[in-house]
């Protein structure tokens, strides 16, 4: 023990300078964490709370809401992820034979809507979907089809929403991409057009091989970012039609701030909290493969 | 690969790229138009896309609802406030990571980097019940204790830091240089790029932070410019050219130091490897 306090004493400027931080992320992170886990194991009300066992997720697990849910969020990242790596491996590809100024003006105007608060965007986007006057039913006329009311219709809902997120987002794997892309050797390129192989085969043969790691990376983020959506479904539908566009951290919210029941809102949190972990693991396994040119 | 040649098929993707980066910004174009146009010529087909006579009046009116100034007010010191602390409190630990040995320091930097996988949703209730017990709902700071908590920045900061040389650090030491002064003549100036970085990654993110500021706050004097927002969207959902302007007037912030720092947003972006 002396000899502890010996090296905690050597070493005191390292734990004064760690100790501001460490407090703020003790208090108002680790703990809130542990107490999350806790409180799914609780009946919590103000005047005390009681120890409910397992109560909590066996009430979330038979409530059909929880599973249209979990349904409308795994949706919504099969949606969401595949169509944002697309779009964003594209771009990448068509921006890269340009100058580097070139290049960044791209970047920028793509990565541009990133910057725009979730609110205003999905204001953006109830502006466009609104039915009788929005841009989106305008253009449709235009084609002589009938106006659709996108928000309120319990097939379009969910699918207006992840159009929305597709369109406004990406940029950011644009830049990673681009970067990747980068640094892939320009000698292995050269090879290839001495085969005399096509730009298309190129990019399928050695760039997209070698960008894995990356597109991994995108893959796992885009997953667990996808699984916190909150802002768009609160802004545009509260969860609604018919709760065609209730995902976990709505409900999350629903039960918590507007029911205050805090045990089961909290249940919900953890397996939010498992879910996410498991895709954590698969890129701690895997990412830690590096590309050897 | 030939770069800076050009081609029939260079040209041909520079105009898809300007079509699809067109499209990219149309929404936020359309905010603008609308914001400027009379609210009655919003009502009806076919739409302006150039409103043939523009007016301020939509802004005039949304500045003379209820508490847009406090809004506004509560925006910048709270994204102000989170900014500042938070630069401090993850530079100095990032650099306490980054050069510093002690009993501990591994387990240590392992609990942060393993935070950085748990959701923010997670800590939600805990923080509300939490923020509840010492009297924070509702304040300025039930607002911005929770944003100094996230890991994030210490690890940003610890791997900026760790690109230090080791060998200044010892010269000031031998110099005769203390420990706060190292980090403060030393290790500050040298980091200014990181710091810029995580400077503008934190004032953005608290500039448009939505779920927490919905929950901690009940009063709408305390409100900050985003859920003042969504909850005006509630109130008059269909005065689309008011909800435009009000939405042009929180975004205008953002755009500007996005355009101003640009270059340390794709930096960041590549860096942190950040979320979104």
């Amino acid at each position: 023990m002396g000899k502890i306090w010996a090296r905690i004493k050597k070493d005191k400027w390292a734990y004064l300078f760690l100790l501001p931080s460490f407090i703020f992320f003790g208090t108002f992170f680790l703990f809130p964490v542990v107490w999350s886990i806790f409180l799914s194991f609780m009946d919590y009300q103000v005047w005390g709370s009681s120890f409910v066992g397992l109560d909590n997720y066996r009430e979330i697990l038979s409530d059909r809401i929880f599973w249209i849910s979990l349904r409308n969020n795994f949706f919504y990242a099969l949606g969401v992820v595949p169509l944002w790596l697309g779009k964003a491996l594209i771009i990448s590809a068509l921006i890269f034979p340009f100058r580097k100024s070139i290049q960044t003006f791209f970047k920028a105007v793509f990565y541009m809507p990133h910057v725009t608060s979730a609110v205003i965007i999905s204001m953006i986007w109830l502006w466009i979907y609104n039915p009788p006057f929005g841009l989106l039913n305008y253009i449709l006329s235009l084609f002589g089809r009938p106006g659709v009311a996108w928000l309120g219709n319990t097939k379009t809902a969910l699918p207006a929403i992840i159009a929305q997120t597709v369109v406004m987002g990406g940029g950011s794997s644009i830049v990673l991409i681009s970067a990747a892309m980068n640094g892939i050797p320009t000698h292995l390129y050269e090879a290839a057009e001495l085969d005399g192989a096509s730009k298309l085969v190129t990019w399928f043969r050695i760039t997209l091989p070698l960008l894995r790691p990356t597109i991994l990376y995108l893959v796992v983020m885009g997953t667990i970012s996808s699984f916190q959506v909150f802002t768009q479904v609160y802004t545009m539908t509260k969860g609604g039609p018919q709760f065609a566009t209730t995902t976990i951290v709505y409900l999350i919210f629903e039960k918590a701030f507007q029911n205050f029941r805090f045990g089961p809102a909290s249940a919900m949190a953890v397996v939010l909290f498992a879910i996410v972990f498991c895709f954590a693991i698969i890129q701690f396994k895997w990412l830690g493969e590096e590309i050897e040119y | 690969m030939v770069k800076g040649k050009v081609t029939i098929g260079k040209v041909l993707i520079f105009i898809l790229l300007l079509v699809l980066g067109l499209a990219a910004i149309l929404p936020l174009y359309w905010m603008v138009a609308t914001a400027i146009q009379h609210p009655t010529l919003t009502m009806q087909f076919p739409p302006e896309w150039i409103p043939s006579n523009p007016t301020l009046n939509n802004f005039r009116s949304f500045f003379t609802r209820p508490h847009v100034w406090n809004w506004t007010l509560n925006s910048i010191v709270v994204a102000t406030s989170v900014t500042v602390l938070q630069v401090f409190l993850a530079a100095l630990a990032g650099y306490t990571f980054a050069k510093k040995r002690f009993f501990g320091d591994q387990f240590l930097f392992w609990l942060y980097v393993g935070s950085m996988m748990v959701p923010d949703q997670v800590t939600l209730i805990p923080l509300y019940l939490l923020m509840s017990k010492l009297g924070f709902l509702d304040s300025y700071k039930g607002l911005i204790l929770p944003g100094l908590a996230g890991p994030f920045g210490v690890f940003l900061m610890k791997q900026h830091m760790s690109t230090l040389p080791s060998e200044l650090l010892d010269a000031a030491r031998i110099d005769g240089c203390g420990e706060w002064g190292i980090f403060q003549r030393v290790v500050l100036p040298l980091s200014k790029p990181g710091i810029a970085v995580l400077a503008i990654f934190t004032f953005v993110g608290q500039w448009n932070a939505f779920i927490w500021p919905l929950i901690v706050t009940s009063s709408s004097a305390m409100r900050t410019l985003p859920v003042g927002l969504a909850l005006l969207q509630e109130e008059v959902p269909m005065q689309f050219a008011l909800l435009m302007a009000g939405a042009t007037y929180a975004a205008i912030p953002m755009v500007i130091v996005f355009l101003s720092f640009q270059r340390y947003f794709l930096e960041g972006v590549t860096v942190g490897a950040l979320k979104g």
